[in-house]
């Protein structure tokens, strides 16, 4: 589904990221991990064409990233907050983000039913915008907004931290059941390690802005990843 | 303690990512404060002698009379763009410092606010003048410190009902009430007031009245700010009840009438947006001043194309001309969803050419000053539809300053809006009109001048869609510029 060729992203003489060769197959839930500057955020963007490479591409089913917009359609994420329209009630924003997937209302409603123990009564029917609503809650919002409108390829940054405990586990169980059952191809950065192990089938770590590790999940995953950050 | 606080300032003000511009704007922004200071200080020495030639009568008496005004106008200007001082103290409330302190800080700063300043340049050449034409001084020093009070108890009546728009727009209802009928001779308010202002030079002794208010004021302000000092009281954001609307009439026009709907809602929910919408809805009557003849200088004839620019213009100028910051802060997702980016241009320019054909509706009014004034009026609308809406949304493409949609800071002139590019393109909104106008004018008929402008409209209107993919070319190339600026607060 995504293929990365020869990508590096280079500020100045800082080079905070290159990849050299990375395949993700269509269906998988792909799990990011690394430390803070590794460049988790840097490919992400690269994959939304939020900024240029320096040198290489990143072919999202056939399509070239930084030269057609053709992804757009089957693709969504939630990065942050910048990503939300703070003006907008939840269920505009639902409903803006369902009308440039071609959902109407109806569609939308029927999505959001699925979520309603996920937004435990704290989003819906809220009378309140978007910016003043809690982190946790905004990002609920924008976790489900990236679901809307049967995404083939769904990207989310780090969509563990601020959630609270319920929350988590719930978005577990949604992350494993977009790959599992239909065949979503899911990537999650997180600094999680049990959540990342949990979830994913595969897992990349960043070191630097270069692949270090890249692992089939397996029981033994956890203690090579804390192996591994241990140092 | 105080050499903490003022350092912080000092680095809050240094440090600000909008003071770091290009070296000649900063250049061009200190001539313009230049300016500004020379324009008062001349109107400081001159308003007296212009006062006694016009030969109302005793020039202090006479701005003794029209105070009032000055005094209101003062404390609505405040109102809109003063800022609190609250902003900032978050981080300190839980250090060890005590509460008074930081109140007291943060009230005290406001005193050398440019606000209170300003007013010093007219009064204080105003006062001298006043002394070197003979006004006994203890009686003009006490009439000086009288209104040097007055100035600070507006500072601090701001900054108490600030946010209480309420209070505010009562207050602008009552002014604009007594401005308009002192004008048509129904009720004098400044017969009640004059007095009062007078009473201070008469008995110089009485200037310490106003002292005593202000004193008064400040110590209420700061009570009312020390018991507010919370995170859910006077600190807390405020927060509006949240209407869900659908505007559904909207979902006809597909995949535009999306983007209509959500830029409705950024300009009713946001200040920012709405005192942009407002500045606009105000340039209507701007040709007033060309069409009544008030003006002497505005009388050449080309001048009433400019007029009519405009006029029609009011929301293309203070909208469009931002068009891409008005969605900075969610400037990712609209680049990373299922967007065209033609599509949301068009949708832009769509709000743009409704709001100029509504603002040509609202100026038919102008038919009153003769249809010379109505069809410059009208040849603006359509110059503004066929050349200029293009011209803000390319000029859009390199205004990279993102906007805070929530406060009306910065909302007058923001520096970094303006850069070489920008300038250029403003050419060609104003002065090609009136250069085509002034080639039909001179040879052959101002009729043929009307023609011409429409006429040059009209072909902008033909090529649009050349247009259209030739400014989508420029906003993908500007994209990750843009998206790199907006991620800077």
């Amino acid at each position: 589904m995504i293929t990365v060729h020869n990508l590096t992203k280079t500020y100045g003489q800082n080079t905070v990221l290159n990849i050299d060769q990375l395949e993700i197959p269509k269906g998988q839930s792909f799990g990011l991990v690394g430390n803070n500057g590794a460049g988790k955020t840097t490919l992400f963007s690269l994959l939304l064409d939020l900024i240029q490479p320096s040198t290489g591409h990143i072919m999202n089913n056939e399509v070239q990233v930084d030269q057609s917009e053709a992804w757009k359609p089957f693709t969504s994420a939630f990065i942050d907050e910048t990503f939300l329209i703070g003006y907008l009630t939840p269920e505009e924003y639902f409903y803006f983000i369902g009308e440039l997937r071609g959902r109407n209302k109806a569609d939308v409603d029927a999505l959001l039913s699925n979520f309603e123990d996920f937004f435990h009564g704290e989003i819906l029917g809220q009378k309140k915008y978007l910016r003043d609503l809690s982190k946790g809650n905004q990002k609920k919002v924008g976790i489900v907004a990236s679901f809307i409108g049967n995404p083939e390829v769904v990207i989310l940054d780090e969509p563990f931290a601020n959630l609270d405990p319920t929350t988590q586990i719930r978005l577990k169980g949604i992350i494993k059941d977009l790959a599992a059952k239909e065949g979503v191809t899911v990537l999650v950065s997180s600094h999680d390690l049990i959540h990342v192990t949990e979830v994913c089938e595969r897992i990349v770590v960043l070191n630097k802005g270069e692949i270090v590790k890249d692992i089939h999940t397996s029981a033994e995953t956890m203690k090579e990843l804390e192996a591994f950050f241990a140092g | 303690m105080l050499k903490h606080f003022t350092g912080l300032q000092w680095k809050s003000f240094f440090r600000s990512a909008s003071f770091k511009t290009e070296i000649w704007f900063k250049i061009l922004m200190a001539l313009g404060a230049l300016y500004f200071i020379v324009v008062f200080l001349g109107m400081g020495v001159g308003a007296y002698f212009l006062i006694e030639d016009m030969e109302l009568g005793d020039p202090l008496r006479v701005a003794n009379r029209f105070l009032i005004y000055y005094l209101a106008f003062d404390l609505v200007f405040r109102y809109m763009l003063q800022k609190m001082p609250v902003t900032n103290i978050k981080p300190l409330l839980y250090l060890p410092i005590s509460k008074s302190k930081v109140v007291n800080f943060s009230l005290g700063k406001t005193v050398i606010s440019f606000f209170n300043i300003a007013h010093a340049f007219f009064f204080v050449p105003f006062s001298i003048v006043l002394l070197v034409e003979g006004y006994p001084p203890v009686q003009v020093i006490g009439w000086h410190l009288a209104l040097m009070a007055i100035f600070y108890c507006n500072n601090f009546i701001n900054v108490m009902v600030n946010n209480q728009n309420g209070v505010f727009y009562v207050f602008a209802a009552i002014f604009i009430l007594a401005g308009a009928s002192q004008y048509y001779q129904w009720f004098d308010i400044t017969i009640y007031t004059q007095p009062v202002f007078d009473f201070f030079y008469d008995m110089p002794w009485s200037a310490i009245i106003p002292w005593v208010v202000l004193v008064g004021l400040y110590y209420g302000a700061y009570t009312y700010f020390k018991k507010h000092m919370y995170l859910d009281g006077g600190l807390a954001k405020k927060q509006s009840e949240a209407k869900t609307e659908n505007l559904e009439w909207l979902d006809r026009f597909g995949n535009l009438g999306t983007f209509l709907k959500n830029d409705i809602k950024l300009i009713k929910r946001n200040k920012r947006s709405r005192s942009a919408v407002i500045a606009g809805a105000f340039f209507i009557f701007y040709g007033l001043l060309f069409f009544t003849g008030a003006l002497e200088v505005y009388d050449g004839p080309f001048w009433k194309i400019f007029a009519g620019i405009f006029v029609t213009g009011g929301f293309l100028f203070s909208f469009g001309q931002y068009v891409p910051s008005w969605d900075s802060s969610y400037y990712p997702l609209m680049m990373s969803q299922n967007i065209k980016y033609r599509e949301y241009l068009s949708s832009k320019w769509y709000l743009v050419i409704i709001a100029t054909i509504i603002s040509t509706i609202l100026a038919t009014f102008y038919i009153y000053f003769g249809w010379e004034a109505y069809a410059a009026v009208l040849v603006g609308a359509i110059y503004n539809i066929g050349i200029n809406s293009y011209l803000v949304l390319w000029g859009g493409a390199y205004v990279k300053t993102p906007i805070d949609l929530t406060s009306n800071k910065k909302a007058f002139g923001d520096k970094q809006a303006f850069n070489a590019k920008t300038l250029l393109l403003t050419l060609p909104k104003l002065a090609l009109p009136m250069g085509i106008y002034a080639v039909g004018h001179f040879l052959i008929s101002p009729m043929a001048g009307y023609i011409f402008v429409a006429v040059f409209g009209l072909l902008g209107f033909v090529f649009k869609n050349k247009v259209f993919t030739m400014i989508e070319g420029i906003y993908k190339k500007e994209k990750y510029k843009t998206l790199q600026a907006y991620k800077q607060k």
